[in-house]
């Protein structure tokens, strides 16, 4: 890929990007949050038009319209949020647009050649089973096996190990490195130093939508490449106080709560938070995590169990009455549940809090007072806005979280509920952020932080509780905690010892 | 960013104020374009066409009233639907919901004893509450069971078709007026007062009017205006900030099926003085405001002018239709096509055109 | 009247008045199936009755009255995919305008044309053999429709598809997630186009039946709500052409059966009956929970994330 450019209205997302990969090669492609990797591997995949450069597959120029006409190019694409019809079984998945197969009962066909390929890369999956019902490991088992259907020569797999366990990362490994043996060339797209380190042959880093190097792995360590991706010295560690519980803030005991289709979702989870301490949840996602997050909010009815917050029994209690007892929600959708997309900053400053003194008197809006929260949150958190009355959709990923932060933390919590807080954001707003959450543990809040980001929960919590199928399969202090134990767990490893 | 010799054309986030004015326009006149084409089918002239329309409506005192009289009923439909559009329940039952207030108003005329001056205040009272529980009935089926909003409002409509018809033909049919299939004409303190040589009850006019004003505050400084503001951008937000649906939605039917019974009080009220078949009461009202509340982009004080276009179609119609013998059915012809033309351009809003002569780049500045 | 005659009558009747609604709700079933919603239905069909009206009383064939019909409506639903499928308008309001624009101009190019009745209406099929059964003959095989019987048929064609062949996948991942579809190379826009155009073809005939058989004339706006009966329909069969036939079959049965009541009610009750039926029906599969089969992308314009 040479010199590419691709424009979206603010930003420009590659800047004259030049790009290559060879066969029987992992080649990592890294870069923060908003690099610009996933724009190139979509300009790649067909799936964006560039607005200038070319792209040369085994020295020729190919123009790539669509997906259609990269898949012909054997180009294959594991997408970060995968592309998978939840409804449909995994050979119907896989049968979908596939030029090859017969017009009737095309999922009979597929069934068999699927079996025959996952023996032969080991990525074992029962064609016949509904994609909803699969794990998120098994997912991208099918995300590959589509691909690999399709005659891929070049596989992109963006952020694949973001939905897994450290056990089953290791697993995709061994799959990329038998890929590479028949001769594959895949790009591997991350953020994370480690994983690059361990499964690249080279790697290319990217920068605010430039490339600023392609080296062999053999040639860096990853503090050069640490100071290639984010362009400073970066320090990987936060300054933490010991930490000091107080009383409890939340105690849930017993908890069961089904999904949205109806299943268990939550089955018997019980757990407290002190005061001034980070209780992290950690887990592969789906296990239940935002089940739990939902109850405790009052978004989703439990079935059964008791519910303590600061004090107050609230078991099933409605979001405005939780909310009202000083509990703060960063949620885990921020977009699409955290803010009104289409309303100003100053108006989504006071969800929640609009219904109450001072922004409320009877039933007025108070503007006036309206308005000064906003200036003041806006200088004190730092939200880049051109002004007041900007609708929220138009801030970046990071502003739209420092706003709900500013929104929530404002008038004292006593529980902070933080799912996800520094997902997709890049490594300035996340190290705020993580500040504040630490800042709150400081001044005795409690906080449940909920992450798939093993580094973050070990980083900011006290305990940490693992989740697996809606159940906590143990708590560990966080000082004593391993990776490799935690990894166990979260494949659904019970702990031995229950530590407090 | 995209070119087209000297032109640029960027994309932008928001539309900017004359942005949608412009393009607003723009579809009315594109709408009008292909009118002509359809005028020109049916035999008539375009240009001739025009003529007849402007100067039957705009150009006589008579033509001014009659396009002030349609407007009415389009006002109220038309405010109480941009504050359903705005909390995103599709509301497309004000046709049922200014009947419900017709018969209503009927009744109150007809059967009750109250003194003259208490008649009329009493009529819109009433009114208002008839259209009002019509218009909850399926912000309770939407909030309880699921039941799709469009169709629970709509059969609500022919429902009440039915309900009016079998009024007048059987229980109400009036003793006095033979084959008809009328109520009895309401009492003298029944009638609204009009503006002298004219069809237009101005006390409904007003109601209209202080509508559009009272809604617009309710919009921008009420708490419930905000958490209907909430509830019509994003459901999830709205539950998550623990904003009740079933409140707003009950609350905004509520209002929406009201203003749209205020309509019905009018038209009974003001100009038949009785209850009559549901197609002599409206043409169609309920569904024009439709279009009238979609043209406001969500501002009810836009509802004002936008029903003043629709209320100058409806007189062209009429006008038409007598010195022209066009059916009627012009009307529903131009309002889908500005529907149509409406939607179709929208897109357009979000490009900023910009003059860029050759060689001059991308500037690196985003569209605002 | 003996019972006997009283179901065979009932069934007979139902059979008829539900035929429109079974095209149309087939119809409405791929169009919504591919993630498109389209309220215009009613206008459809209104299109579709006048034009198959005008074809079958100019030519004096009904049969290519309705073909005209088919084509009129599927022209009709291609306006409303230029609308939402490539200017990604709301869909709700652009079968609005449909329907207005649908019952407007029919009625302008009707005016000349109502209350003649129609010279050589649709023949009835009586079929031989199996109308001589007892009861079951003279309720379902005689004096009924060739498209009952091809609705029928197509139902069952429609379910193969939609659920047994490549297409079928196609379709319904198109409805389910678009982004998937796309990502493997369909072309979502014009799986979505040519589903519109199948279901405005099939509301075409749908009205097309109304004016060249069930009431052999043309009147102005004589769909009166059928198209809207047929998006409550689609929901109540949870968007499955075999189901489409129970809830058709339900729906026009309860309503003739409450026909039967007209001794005891004013004709204005029986003449709601359809429109409460429906918003009953939708009371019902909403306590069933049918919303949740509901494509995944229903209603929502596809893009491809290029903001």
């Amino acid at each position: 890929m040479q010199d590419i450019v691709k424009t979206f209205p603010g930003v420009r997302a590659n800047d004259h990007v030049t790009f290559e990969v060879r066969a029987g090669e992992v080649h990592a492609l890294l870069g923060e949050n908003g690099a610009g990797k996933t724009t190139l591997m979509n300009t790649l995949y067909g799936l964006y038009q560039p607005d200038s450069g070319a792209i040369y597959l085994g020295g020729k120029r190919v123009r790539i319209r669509s997906p259609r006409d990269a898949i012909a190019h054997g180009i294959g694409m594991v997408h970060q949020h995968f592309k998978l019809v939840y409804p449909h079984t995994v050979a119907e998945n896989v049968a979908l647009g596939l030029s090859g197969a017969p017009f009737i009962g095309p999922a009979r066909v597929v069934e068999r050649r699927l079996r025959e390929l996952a023996a032969r890369y080991n990525l074992p999956v029962d064609p016949k089973a509904k994609v909803w019902q699969l794990s998120a490991g098994e997912q991208q088992r099918v995300e590959i096996l589509k691909a690999l259907y399709r005659g891929a020569d070049i596989l992109i797999l963006d952020e694949p190990t973001s939905v897994l366990t450290p056990q089953e990362t290791q697993e995709l490994f061994k799959v990329l490195e038998r890929m590479k043996e028949e001769g594959h060339a895949v790009i591997f797209i991350s953020h994370k130093l480690d994983e690059v380190m361990e499964v690249a042959d080279r790697v290319t880093v990217m920068r605010r939508g430039k490339v600023v190097g392609t080296k062999a792995i053999s040639e860096v360590d990853k503090p050069t490449l640490a100071r290639m991706m984010v362009g400073r010295e970066v320090v990987f560690r936060l300054s933490k106080g010991v930490c000091q519980p107080g009383e409890e803030a939340l105690i849930v005991e017993d908890l069961h709560a089904s999904s949205d289709r109806g299943l268990p979702a939550l089955r018997g989870v019980s757990f407290h938070v002190c005061r001034g301490e980070i209780l992290g949840i950690a887990g592969v996602a789906g296990n239940g995590q935002r089940e739990l997050v939902e109850v405790l909010t009052g978004l989703r009815r439990p079935r059964r169990g008791r519910v303590v917050i600061l004090g107050r029994e609230l078991t099933g209690q409605s979001p405005r009455k939780i909310a009202d007892c000083g509990v703060a929600h960063i949620p885990e959708e921020r977009i699409r549940m955290g803010i009104v997309a289409g309303m100003s900053v100053e108006d989504n400053l006071i969800l929640k809090k609009h219904h109450r003194q001072p922004f409320s008197r009877g039933p007025l809006l108070n503007l006036r007072e309206i308005r000064r929260f906003a200036k003041q949150s806006i200088e004190e958190y730092e939200i880049m806005t051109p002004s007041p009355k900007t609708p929220a959709k138009l801030l970046s990923g990071g502003n739209i979280q420092k706003l709900i932060l500013a929104r929530e933390l404002s008038g004292q919590p006593g529980l902070v509920i933080a799912a996800h807080p520094t997902y997709g954001l890049d490594v300035g707003a996340t190290e705020l952020i993580r500040k504040l959450l630490l800042r709150q543990r400081e001044a005795g809040v409690g906080v449940l932080l909920v992450s798939e980001d093993l580094e973050e929960i070990m980083a900011l919590s006290d305990r940490i509780a693992v989740m697996f199928r809606g159940e906590i399969m143990g708590i560990v202090p966080a000082a004593e905690a391993s990776l490799e134990e935690l990894g166990l767990m979260m494949a659904g490893e019970r702990r031995a010892k229950e530590a407090a | 960013m995209r070119r087209l010799g000297p032109l640029a054309f960027e994309r932008r986030l928001t539309p900017s104020r004359p942005a949608v004015l412009g393009v607003s326009l723009l579809a009315i006149l594109a709408a009008l374009g292909t009118m002509s084409i359809i005028f020109a089918a049916y035999g008539v002239p375009p240009l001739r066409a025009y003529a007849v329309i402007i100067k039957g409506t705009l150009g006589t005192r008579f033509g001014l009233m009659e396009v002030l009289r349609r407007t009415i009923p389009l006002l109220l439909c038309g405010v109480g639907l941009v504050l359903a559009f705005r909390s995103k329940f599709w509301n497309i039952g004000a046709e049922g919901q200014l009947l419900a207030g017709a018969v209503a108003a009927a009744g109150v005329a007809l059967f009750t004893d109250l003194p003259p001056p208490l008649l009329l205040p009493a009529m819109f009272g009433a009114g208002f509450l008839a259209g009002a529980i019509w218009g909850m009935v399926p912000a309770l089926l939407k909030v309880r069971l699921g039941v799709n909003d469009v169709i629970s409002t709509l059969m609500l409509n022919y429902v009440m078709i039915y309900i009016v018809e079998w009024l007048i033909h059987g229980p109400w049919k009036g003793p006095t007026m033979r084959g008809f299939a009328y109520t009895d004409t309401f009492p003298r303190a029944a009638w609204l007062p009009l503006i002298p040589r004219s069809m237009v009850h101005w006390p409904t006019l007003a109601v209209g009017v202080g509508a559009a004003i009272l809604v617009a505050l309710l919009l921008s400084r009420t708490r419930l205006g905000y958490e209907l503001r909430v509830s019509g951008e994003s459901p999830d937000a709205a539950h998550y900030a623990g904003i009740s649906f079933l409140k707003v939605s009950l609350v905004v039917m509520f209002l929406s099926g009201g203003l749209a019974g205020l309509a019905g009080v009018g038209e009974v009220a003001g100009i038949h003085h009785k209850l009559l078949p549901p197609i002599q009461i409206s043409l169609g009202y309920g569904y024009t405001a439709i279009i009238v509340a979609w043209l406001a982009r969500g501002s009810p004080l836009a509802a004002v002018v936008t029903a003043l276009l629709f209320g100058f179609i409806f007189a062209a119609g009429d006008e038409m239709k007598v010195t022209l013998q066009m059916p009627f059915q012009v009307v529903g012809v131009f309002s889908g096509l500005i529907l149509f033309f409406l939607i179709g351009v929208e897109l357009l809003m979000y490009w900023r055109v910009r003059f860029l002569p050759k060689g001059e780049g991308w500037t690196g500045k985003a569209g605002s | 009247m003996d019972w006997e005659s009283w179901v065979v009558s009932t069934l007979n009747r139902a059979l008829a008045y539900g035929t429109p609604l079974l095209w149309g709700t087939l119809g409405e079933i791929y169009a919504e199936r591919a993630g498109v919603v389209n309220l215009g239905v009613e206008g459809m069909m209104i299109l579709g009755a006048f034009s198959a009206f005008a074809v079958a009383q100019s030519v004096g064939d009904p049969w290519l009255g309705l073909l005209a019909a088919a084509v009129v409506g599927a022209g009709a639903a291609l306006i409303h995919a230029l609308f939402t499928v490539t200017l990604r308008a709301n869909q709700y309001v652009s079968g609005l305008a449909l329907t207005i624009f649908g019952l407007g101009f029919s009625g302008l190019l009707g005016a000349r044309w109502v209350g003649i009745p129609l010279a050589n209406p649709l023949p009835k099929l009586t079929v031989p053999g199996l109308s001589q059964l007892p009861v079951l003959g003279p309720a379902l095989f005689q004096n009924q429709s060739y498209l009952t019987y091809i609705g029928l048929f197509l139902a069952v064609v429609l379910w193969l598809v939609l659920y047994k062949t490549r297409w079928g996948i196609v379709i319904r991942s198109v409805g389910e997630s678009p982004a998937t579809a796309d990502a493997l190379g369909v072309n979502v826009f014009l799986v979505r186009y040519l589903c519109l155009a199948f279901g405005g073809a099939m509301a075409g005939v749908a009205g097309g039946f109304l004016s060249v058989e069930y009431r052999p004339a043309w009147t102005e706006g004589m769909t009166a709500g059928t198209g809207w009966i047929v998006i409550a329909l689609t929901i109540f069969a949870a968007w499955n052409p075999l189901r489409a036939v129970w809830g058709v079959l339900l729906f026009s049965g309860l309503y003739h059966l409450a026909y039967r009541l007209q001794a005891w009610f004013p004709p204005e009750f029986l003449k709601l009956m359809p429109y409460a039926f429906a918003i009953l029906v939708l009371a019902i599969a909403g306590l069933r929970g049918a919303r949740q089969l509901a494509p995944g992308a229903l209603g929502i314009p596809y893009t491809r994330g290029e903001k």
